[in-house]
């Protein structure tokens, strides 16, 4: 193993561009798992989706990124209904029911694997836009655009989202139904309206996190099952909720899988993450941004 | 009077005897032929599973068409075992026990078919393999007929490093992904390189969920190698020759390529476009002059109208024309041993040469070709967004082995100017 710190500096800056990614797929779920408590385990079936319809959209000549902007209205609704459907089936009666509300989502993954499965086929899909496959030149660092992209994107969520969740009123109410519901509730406001609109915006930002995903590699119907469980440890690794964590748990994630790719043998990264997700537990059992 | 009743009796008895005596047969005769297999139709196969099922269906349908097998029309049982091998093993008892199937065709890939071996050698059952890389090497099945083009672990990598001896080169970087099929290929092919004296500089394993190659690509462009031969799957080839297109692999490298599957897919060649340009990889058909076998081009422009309807593969060079063929080597030797007996057909398989629209096929003991055919193929000139261009000859140059070259390797650097 050929070691520099040109190199070590490189996997860095590899790594940090990935860690963004994995932040952006994952800050969706920052707010519906870990912010309203729902067990979102379609959260990467409907970012595969997203992929999709991006695609879609693209084959009528959009730009990858536009299309996701252009589809997070209509994915806010999805988001809505989606919620609501799962309040008045499951979470309404009580937390058994909640719980059991896992295999609801369970079954809209599967919904959406097979729809995209009829809709386009099973061969890997991908977009062509004036960004993907070139890069910017620093010395003898090359970084690819597509990557730097998934960068701003996931800076620009975490900017956006932090921001909506602590200076606006339903951002504070939506907060506020994370910590305590019945206080919420005896303040006037609807905790359910809260946590519907909330899942909407949870869905609205995944809508572009999908846009993104297709951006920077090829979508399958089932490539969801990949990203199950990275989305859910990002979440968790930052600690529920807090999405300054989700940006800073997929840097993490992203830094230290760019150094073991680079350094240590590609066959460990994925174990380093785990294990470092473990070790954060172990320490502190909320996350590392979470209360 | 009771002579009569009795004649009567026996007349009745003597007509039903003959209708029963007949319609026996009759109902034989119309019982169909069952050949039974599962296919990847979901799942990281599916891709290739769904082509290879309509290229089986043209088969049964030609075949009824010129009236069965033994007289009897053929049906194929299909289901889908979702890429996986856990479902492999229940789906052909099944088959077996329930469907009655009277021969089997083997599941798609590599690891799928692996979990059936045992089963089938139990049995003592016929097996028509459908691309398993070394699935029998261990189980040693003397019924298993494998329709790839290989042979034994290093006979899909040695055209490539046959290409190489061409380039003049010293050192190797190995890339593969951490899979059955990609370790497999990756003992082949590092004793290759080693027969051939090239130093190793690079040699990573890495897991199936990586997202992005930039940094395994800088990695190897650090160790400046000669060649770097990869190992990977669809998603992962896509991931790879973008990378190597944005971050560069390096000037030393004069062969990349090599055991990537995933760059014979219609969908992947289209959207890579020209960042294929210069790579070198395993193929078993191009449509270059050296490869026009009989009925090849006919099979094709039929393969590929019922595709574009099933929103598969478009161009079927990858595994449709050699599922197709499996369907003709059933025929050949049916009809040959007029026997659905599987040591009889077994015994012709073995010793007798198999016509198909991918040329001729004669076995080795193991059920593997007794004479590989892995072409390696430069992908040369190819334009963006444009499927169509590699239905043409030139697009995918074939630069070994000698028997199929239809042109000389060139240095990856210079490709792709």
């Amino acid at each position: 193993m050929i070691f520099s710190f040109q190199l070590l500096f490189e996997a860095i800056v590899f790594g940090i561009l990935l860690g963004c990614f994995y932040a952006a797929v994952s800050i969706g779920l920052s707010v519906a798992f870990g912010l309203l408590d729902v067990p979102h385990v379609a959260h990467p079936a409907v970012l595969i989706f997203a992929a999709y319809c991006a695609y879609l959209l693209g084959s009528y000549g959009w730009d990858p990124i536009l299309a996701g902007l252009a589809l997070m209205p209509l994915f806010f609704l999805f988001g809505v209904v989606m919620y609501r459907f799962y309040y008045e089936t499951f979470e309404k009666r009580g937390t058994e029911a909640a719980v059991r509300g896992l295999a609801f989502f369970f079954g809209i993954a599967f919904i959406i694997e097979v729809g995209l499965i009829l809709a386009f086929g099973v061969d890997q899909r991908m977009v062509e836009a004036d960004y993907i496959g070139k890069s910017l030149t620093f010395g003898e660092m090359r970084v690819p655009l597509r990557m730097l992209l998934a960068f701003g994107v996931a800076l620009a969520l975490t900017a956006a989202l932090t921001l909506y969740l602590s200076k606006t009123f339903t951002g504070r109410a939506i907060k506020a139904v994370a910590q305590d519901e019945p206080a919420l509730r005896l303040m006037g406001a609807n905790p359910v309206r809260i946590k519907q609109w909330a899942f909407g915006i949870a869905t609205a930002v995944t809508a572009l996190a999908g846009a993104l995903l297709i951006v920077v590699g090829p979508v399958e119907p089932m490539l969801d099952r990949v990203y199950i469980g990275r989305t859910f440890c990002v979440v968790v690794l930052a600690g529920l909720g807090s999405m300054t964590g989700t940006l800073a748990a997929g840097l993490i994630l992203g830094i230290s899988e760019s150094i073991v790719l680079m350094h240590f043998g590609a066959s460990w990264a994925p174990a380093v993450a785990y294990a470092l997700l473990l070790v954060v537990l172990g320490i502190r059992p909320q996350g590392l941004f979470g209360r | 009077m009771m002579k009569s009743f009795k004649r009567r009796w026996f007349l009745v008895a003597g007509v039903l005897a003959i209708a029963i005596g007949v319609s026996v047969p009759v109902a034989q005769a119309q019982q169909p032929i069952k050949i039974g297999h599962s296919m990847s139709l979901t799942g990281g196969l599916a891709g290739g599973g769904k082509a290879a099922l309509i290229a089986l269906q043209m088969w049964v349908e030609d075949v009824n068409a010129k009236g069965g097998l033994l007289g009897r029309k053929v049906e194929l049982i299909t289901y889908d075992d979702q890429s996986s091998p856990a479902n492999t093993p229940g789906i052909y008892t099944k088959l077996l026990d329930v469907d009655k199937v009277d021969l089997l065709i083997g599941p798609y890939a590599t690891v799928p078919t692996a979990a059936i071996m045992p089963l089938v050698k139990e049995r003592g059952l016929l097996l028509m393999g459908n691309f398993g890389f070394q699935s029998n090497a261990k189980i040693q099945h003397d019924m298993w007929f494998n329709n790839g083009s290989w042979n034994d672990a290093a006979s899909w990598s040695e055209n490539f490093f046959l290409a190489a001896r061409e380039l003049n080169v010293k050192t190797v970087a190995f890339l593969a992904a951490d899979q059955e099929y990609a370790q497999a290929l990756a003992g082949g092919a590092k004793a290759i390189a080693a027969n051939m004296g090239l130093k190793t500089v690079y040699d990573q394993v890495y897991p199936p969920t990586t997202v992005d190659f930039s940094t395994i690509i800088r990695a190897i462009r650090a160790a400046q190698p000669d060649v770097v031969y990869v190992m990977s799957y669809p998603n992962d080839s896509v991931g790879i020759v973008r990378s190597v297109n944005e971050i560069g692999v390096g000037s030393s490298v004069k062969l990349i390529g090599g055991g990537m599957v995933g760059l014979q897919f219609a969908p992947v060649m289209e959207s890579l476009g020209s960042m294929l340009n210069g790579w070198v990889n395993y193929h078993f058909y191009v449509p270059e002059k050296t490869m026009e076998f009989p009925g090849v081009k006919a099979f094709l422009e039929r393969y590929s109208k019922r595709a574009i309807e099933a929103k598969v593969d478009p161009l079927g060079f990858y595994l449709p024309l050699f599922d197709y063929a499996i369907g003709q080597m059933i025929e050949q030797a049916v009809t040959a041993t007029k026997s659905l007996d599987h040591k009889v057909l077994a015994k012709y398989l073995h010793e007798n040469e198999m016509k198909t629209i991918v040329g001729g096929i004669r076995y080795a003991k193991d059920g593997e070709r007794a004479k590989a055919r892995v072409i390696m193929i430069q992908f040369r000139g190819v334009a963006d967004k444009n499927i169509d261009q590699f239905r043409q000859p030139g697009k995918q140059v074939i630069v070994a082995p000698a028997e199929y070259k239809s042109g000389a390797v060139v240095p990856f650097d210079q490709a792709r100017k």
